[in-house]
This record gives structure tokens, sequence and C-alpha cells, in this order.
């Protein structure tokens, strides 16, 4: 088990590879669907032009994703009431509707590790060696167990995208996770991928080399 | 009739944050078949500690608690239109205690509702009047990531070699599980209809999700069908969270429907792991959860 400590540098990515086990400390920020859409729109490809706070949120992110780390999750947060949220069931979301962006996120932001579940595409796992950063999966619906790991709710930007989708600012201890797509090329989930078409094609009686379903 | 809004309270409690016995079952079954300190057994030790803690601490067992979808059967002279309000009602307050995460979003402006109410569909509410005394609500909280996984052939398929009988059906079903790979929160459970139309198949492949893990088809070609599918789902090898591994569906559950002459429809519905569905039975003023 390795222990990272937010934020990381392109060298301590490089010495992670697909199959490690590690726990994750510090500083991470929630982003997913809408959010991830805003950033590339508004900051990375800028075909949208900044209105509202979206400057100042800008750079905010700027320095929490520096070395830092997004996890792909809409949480179930507490005392919105009062705005003195607690985080009470955290799992990740699916990665891979990510996949148009992630890449130019990870690149405009230098983020170093993006965490979440089912793993991602080719465009992102090239990028995981070019910025480089790597993909940690968490545990897909272990919700209560990944929240008792989160200390802290520190902010939140974008509540208007609603609570999943905003971005929360999240203080971690020991965050579990596996390494499943590293720096060097390797991505456990293409492995997957391709192992079980072949056993597919083996159990609806294709050859192999028949090209298979399409 | 009586004001059944706190029972329906509870209800969404105990299903988004107790996990039914027969699912956490087979998760432990699915343990022991993994090999020791692998990270697929690591993904159910952790997957099982969670559901422990979920039900120990009264927190979700996952965040993504779904679309709410309830069944209810009711007894003659009980208005659905009242039982819809207090159900829409209750679906807001547990929203408010956390129980549930705010999921209705505006699918033009992009806008979350904030307590889980949406338009007519959402919660999703099928009522159905029996004989007898008794309501009986049953839930099921699914959540967006297996939901999106979910799919619809119609047969006869050419690039599986899928006719319009039961192998075409087995072809289309596994096809199905090879393509979720692990992003439906593998190891789930597969709701299968074959017939209908696209509406009335995927409504009955969900319905099929309320069937206990174990329990056998009455019929013995879907029953044979429904195992060998199980046994030849977990042959992909595809595993816990798609790390890889000897389990990747706990369970098949089929069901057939009238179709069309021209249709031949098979609808899979992916459940994942955290398989949350209980129900509620109401007979007089008494109130039971299973």
């Amino acid at each position: 088990m390795k222990s990272l400590t937010l934020p990381l540098r392109a060298e301590d990515v490089l010495d992670l590879h697909v199959g490690d086990p590690v726990t994750l400390s510090g500083v991470i920020l929630t982003a997913r669907d809408a959010a991830h859409k805003w950033m590339v729109e508004t900051l990375v490809r800028k075909t949208r032009s900044p209105r509202g706070d979206d400057e100042a949120c800008a750079s905010a992110l700027m320095s929490i994703l520096d070395g830092g780390a997004i996890y792909h999750c809409g949480p179930v947060v507490a005392g919105l009431a009062t705005a003195e949220y607690r985080f009470v069931a955290a799992g990740p979301t699916t990665s891979i509707r990510e996949e148009p962006y992630q890449a130019d996120v990870m690149a405009h932001f230098h983020a170093r590790a993006v965490i979440g579940k089912g793993g991602m595409g080719g465009r992102t796992l090239a990028a995981c060696s070019r910025v480089p950063f790597v993909y940690l999966h968490a545990i897909g619906g272990a919700a209560t167990l990944i929240a008792q790991t989160v200390t802290r709710v520190i902010a939140v930007h974008k509540l208007e995208f609603g609570v999943p989708e905003a971005m929360w600012v999240i203080e971690v201890k020991e965050f579990p996770a596996v390494v499943t797509m590293d720096a060097h090329g390797s991505s456990l989930h293409r492995e997957i991928e391709s192992r079980s078409q072949q056993a597919l094609l083996r159990l609806i009686g294709f050859e192999a080399e028949a090209g298979g379903p399409g | 009739m009586l004001d059944l809004t706190e029972a329906f309270v509870e209800l969404v409690r105990f299903t988004s944050t107790d996990l039914p016995a027969d699912v956490e079952q087979k998760l432990r079954e699915a343990r022991q078949r993994e090999v020791p300190g692998s990270a697929a057994q690591g993904a159910l030790n952790a997957i099982l500690q969670n559901v422990d803690l979920a039900r120990r601490t009264g927190s979700p067992i996952c965040q993504d608690t779904g679309t709410p979808l309830f069944f209810v059967h009711h007894q003659p002279g009980w208005s659905a239109r009242q039982l819809a309000e207090q159900i829409r009602a209750a679906v807001a307050e547990a929203t408010r205690r956390s129980f549930l995460r705010p999921n209705a979003v505006d699918s033009l402006s992009g806008k979350n509702s904030g307590n889980n109410l949406g338009d007519p569909s959402f919660p999703t509410i099928h009522f159905e009047e029996t004989d007898g005394e008794r309501l009986v609500a049953d839930l099921i909280l699914k959540g967006g990531g297996c939901e999106n996984v979910g799919a619809q052939y119609s047969l006869p398929h050419a690039g599986l070699q899928a006719g319009r009988d039961l192998e075409g059906v087995r072809r289309a079903a596994l096809d199905a599980v090879h393509k979720a790979q692990g992003q439906g929160c593998a190891p789930g459970i597969l709701g299968i209809a074959i017939g209908g139309d696209r509406g009335s198949s995927y409504l009955a492949s969900k319905q099929a999700l309320l069937r206990p893990i174990d329990d056998r088809h009455p019929d013995p070609e879907l029953a044979a069908l429904e195992t060998r599918l199980t046994d030849e789902a977990n042959q992909l090898g595809i595993g816990p969270m798609g790390f890889g591994g000897e389990t990747t569906v706990l369970g098949a559950k089929l069901t057939s429907l009238h179709r069309l002459p021209a249709s031949f429809f098979v609808s899979v519905s992916y459940m994942c792991w955290a398989h949350r569905r209980r129900r509620m039975t109401v007979l007089r003023d008494q109130v039971s959860y299973e």
C-alpha cells in the first residue's frame, strides 16, 4: 500500500503502476459532468465567455488542482440549510462520461490524479503519459465507507449546478483506491476489455479472428 | 384510506441504507471465490464493509440513490392520486433527511429541483389495484451508472448471429454484460425481458429485478437459461468493479411478454451490486417491511 499526500509531483506519478493499491490524503476536488463541460468550454477551449463568478472560481481551481486530484463524485451532503456541510455518502461515479474532457482538463491544471470508477478510454490514457497523471479506481457504491475518509468540507464552487454536480473542495485522509491506468501506457480496463471480448467470442461460438459482434 | 407518508419515508430509509440479505449473502459467496489479496477480493471486502457500515449508521449504501421506482399494489377503493401525493411528500422528506441525494434534473435547463420531485414521472410510481385488504409497495433505488449500461436488442441481430429464440436471447444478454464491463458496478444482477414493445419491455426487465436472487423461474427453460447466463457471464472474467475476477454477475432474472409479429425485443436492465429493493406491506393499520 502506497500512501500518497497531495499535492503530487510528476515524479510521484511516474512511480505508480497499474495494480498498486494506494491511499490518498490532502485536498481534492469533486467534479463531474456539468463541471467538466464548464471547465473545458470556459477555461480550456474558451468557446463560452466567462460570466458571474467564473473567473474567481477558475483561479481558486488553479491552486487546488496544481499537483492535485479530481474526484468523479456526486455526494450526498448534509447541512445544506445551514451551510455546515458534511459528506454523508461519497462513492465514485462512472468516469467514462468525462472522456471527451479529461485530457484537456488535466493538462490545463497540471493535475496529477483523477479518481473515479469504470476506467477511461484511449484519449485519457495517452494524456496520462503526456501530462503526466494517473487514474485511481475507487470502489463504486462504497459510499458510506469512503465518506468516512472525508475529514472536512472546505468550500463549494458552482452549487447552482446542484448538489451532485457542484465542485466540492474536501480534505480526505487515507482515501483508498487502486491504480488502474498509469503514466507508462498501461490500463487494466483495456486489458480486461480485450480478455473478456475473447471470452465472449468463445461463448457465442465465433472464431476470434472472424471479427465478432458488431 | 390511511396517510402513509411517514411509512413511505421509512420504506425509503430502509431501502437506501439496508441491503437485502439475499444480495449480501451472494456478495459474501463471491468474496470466497476470489483469489486472496486480489483487487477483486479487495473490492468485495470494501463493498461488504460499506454495507455493514451503512446499515449501522443509517446512511445511504451508495451516494447515487438513483431513480426511486415504486410499484404499488393497492386495495379497491384507495385513491392512487392520494397515494402518489403521499409518496411524493415522503420522497421530499427522505431527501431532506439525507437518505436520498437530490437527483431530479430538468433536462432542458439543467436545474436540479433539490428535493427529488420532478415531473409526474419522477419519482416513478406504478399502481395496480388488487383484491384483498393489503397494500403492498415495492421500491427499487436504481442508480444512473447501472441504468446507463442497460441495453435493448431487436432480434434478429446479424452481428451477434442472434435469432428469435432463447439462444438469441443468450447471445444478446452476454453481449450486454460484456459492453457494460465494470461500469454498472459489477457484480450486478440482470433483469431481462423478452418481448413486449420497447417501453413495456424495459419496464418488465426492471420488475424482474424484484424477484429474490435465488428463486427459480417456474418455466424450466427460462430457469435453465437464468442459471446458464449467470455462469457464462462469470466466465467473461470482468469481475468485481471490472478488476478481473470470478464474479461478474450475482444472478439473472428473465421474464417474457407477448410481442407483435414484427418485433422481438430483448431488454437488459443491469442492476449494480447495491441492489436496493425493499417491500412495505400495510394491512389495516399495521405496517411491516421486508
